[in-house]
């Protein structure tokens, strides 16, 4: 191993000894720019891992000298969040519901808070403009299937959800009458023309008084122990009103038919674990809110 | 004498590849090893549950259509994440994951905890044709999903590979594995209370895609994304997230987490 140091003429600086073809390499030493670069980076990197979480050790890990955790951190912020709102949620949280709908500047953190709400959560189903779709009920409308449509009802629905995983969840079920073999297919058929007559009272003609009047008798002895004697279903328990021009799943014949035979069981997931009881407030008036004025 | 050390190991190859990949291991050994050694590395619940069969082999069919490619299963330590999705994900969350699907890239929403937030008759609709039920989406529809059989008699072979890396599924579990996924998506049957009595009372057993009659891909996805989130409840208990507070008197809510 020759140790030979030889210096190159015209640059001044040593070669590597190293010789391809007659070309010898120069041993310019690291650019002082991009030694001082890495030098200071590495102090960085050293400063990092003393004052921030970093290394293993066996079965724990240093914690560093600033102690900073990111859970902290982060609930950290999420209490601040909660302080800048604090300024009128706090009041959604106190006041009756009457008293936050009586206060125009409330209502106004109701709209804005209400609406970023209902696009995470409702939206989904319901539309971003509340109108829903069929299966997913308007909320604008004002024709409510459950509770009268004040902000209390609305409220409750939020929290236990219908035919949810709740344990006081809002439970209703149309049995499956021609599936289950309650009722024949001519008596779910004519049960189907009188309930579509009486929403449609121009379906009543002279052909037909007959099997409408035969489905007034099933409709009598299977549907109106729930949907009542006047078909105008019960709100406290879910059971719609079948006189009217609103149809959740669809209100042509034929969707009655395949309602009547299938039955049906509607689901609104609860949200007491997923929301907080604020914000199923605002919720609550926000909905209530876009029905403008409806009971 | 630095000079010389250096001189002689670059010129002994083996000695000089063996440097590398020590060199290059520290990387993966800082880490990586800890995840095995270090204990709160994984949070240390009770209620940790595994996936039912129907679960897994939803989640499996979530991997084959590439969700992961749209979809995060992951709610990271920062506020406006919090605020949105729910309580943070922790790291038991998935810890029968294998592999796991946290994923970085959110085309779609997060689904970390997409379990429960939508009715079963949502997610068929959504997954048959999304713009149904979300007209701006454009996520793409998986409509052959609901008209493809679930292939069952896999099911044994999957939960024994995945117990094979760690999930604790018993030989009775594994034997069952084929009856369970179909108990679980027919509700009143023998087999769900069979399910039920291996999974534990919190298995939902649904009807899932609407029909009893076939056990489908869908039925097996639906299954899977609505217990996104719910296999522990360790994300609520321990976090200072708003949704955290279930035993807690709503109206002090507030207060009590400013005293923090």
């Amino acid at each position: 191993m020759s140790e030979e140091v030889e210096v190159d003429p015209v640059t001044g600086e040593q070669t590597t000894g190293h010789e391809w073809n007659g070309i010898k390499e120069l041993d310019t030493a690291v650019p002082r720019g991009i030694l001082i670069f890495i030098i200071v980076t590495h102090l960085f990197a050293f400063g990092y891992w003393v004052l921030m979480p970093a290394f293993p050790i066996g079965w724990t890990y240093t914690k560093g000298l600033l102690g900073i955790n990111q859970h902290e951190v982060v609930e950290q912020a999420l209490v601040q969040l909660q302080d800048e709102r604090a300024s009128w949620t706090q009041k959604i949280d106190q006041l009756p519901f009457n008293e936050i709908q009586a206060d125009q500047a409330l209502m106004t953190n109701v709209r804005d808070s209400g609406r970023q709400l209902f696009g995470d959560n409702c939206a989904a189903c319901h539309g971003q403009d509340a109108r829903g779709r069929s299966n997913y009920p308007d909320l604008t409308d004002g024709d409510w299937l459950w509770g009268d449509g004040s902000p209390e009802a609305i409220a409750e629905t939020l929290r236990v959800g219908i035919n949810s995983g709740h344990a006081e969840t809002r439970m209703a079920q149309m049995p499956a009458f021609g599936r289950d073999a309650i009722l024949d297919r001519q008596q779910v058929r004519q049960a189907a023309l009188y309930i579509y007559s009486l929403s449609h009272p121009d379906a009543s003609t002279p052909e037909n008084i007959d099997q409408i009047e035969g489905g007034r008798t099933v409709f009598a002895d299977n549907c109106a122990g729930c949907h009542g004697e006047n078909a105008q279903g019960d709100r406290e328990a879910g059971i719609p009103n079948l006189t009217d021009q609103y149809w959740l799943y669809g209100g042509d014949l034929e969707t009655i038919i395949e309602t009547i035979h299938g039955g049906r069981a509607g689901h609104m997931p609860t949200w007491d674990e997923r929301l907080t009881p604020t914000e199923m407030k605002t919720l609550a008036l926000y909905v209530h809110d876009l029905g403008a004025g409806a009971p | 004498m630095a000079e010389l050390f250096h001189r002689k190991i670059e010129r002994t190859a083996i000695g000089f590849v063996l440097a590398i990949i020590a060199a290059a291991s520290v990387g993966g050994l800082v880490e990586i090893a800890p995840l095995f050694t270090i204990d709160d590395t994984v949070e240390d619940v009770a209620d940790m549950r595994v996936y039912t069969p129907l679960e897994l082999a939803g989640r499996d069919i979530y991997i084959r259509e590439g969700c992961y490619a749209c979809h995060s299963q992951m709610i990271r330590t920062l506020a406006d994440e919090v605020d949105r999705y729910g309580p943070y994900s922790l790291a038991v969350e998935s810890q029968y994951d294998h592999p796991m699907q946290w994923g970085s890239k959110r085309t779609g929403p997060d689904l970390a905890r997409i379990g429960g937030k939508y009715s079963d008759v949502w997610h068929a609709m959504h997954m048959n044709n999304p713009r149904d039920v979300v007209p701006q989406s454009n996520m793409p529809g998986y409509p052959w999903l609901a008209t493809t059989p679930l292939d069952i008699s896999v099911l044994p072979a999957k939960l024994s590979a995945q117990r094979a890396v760690g999930v604790p599924y018993t030989d009775e579990m594994i034997a069952n594995a084929a009856r369970d996924a179909q108990g679980q998506a027919t509700p009143d049957s023998d087999a769900a209370f069979e399910a039920m009595e291996r999974y534990g009372e919190k298995t939902q057993v649904s009807a899932f895609d609407g029909i009893t009659t076939q056990v489908t891909e869908l039925d097996a996805l639906i299954a899977y994304l609505q217990v996104l989130g719910q296999l522990t409840q360790a994300a609520y208990v321990d976090t200072a997230a708003p949704e955290a507070m279930p035993d807690e008197d709503p109206a002090g809510a507030p207060a009590t987490q400013a005293e923090q």
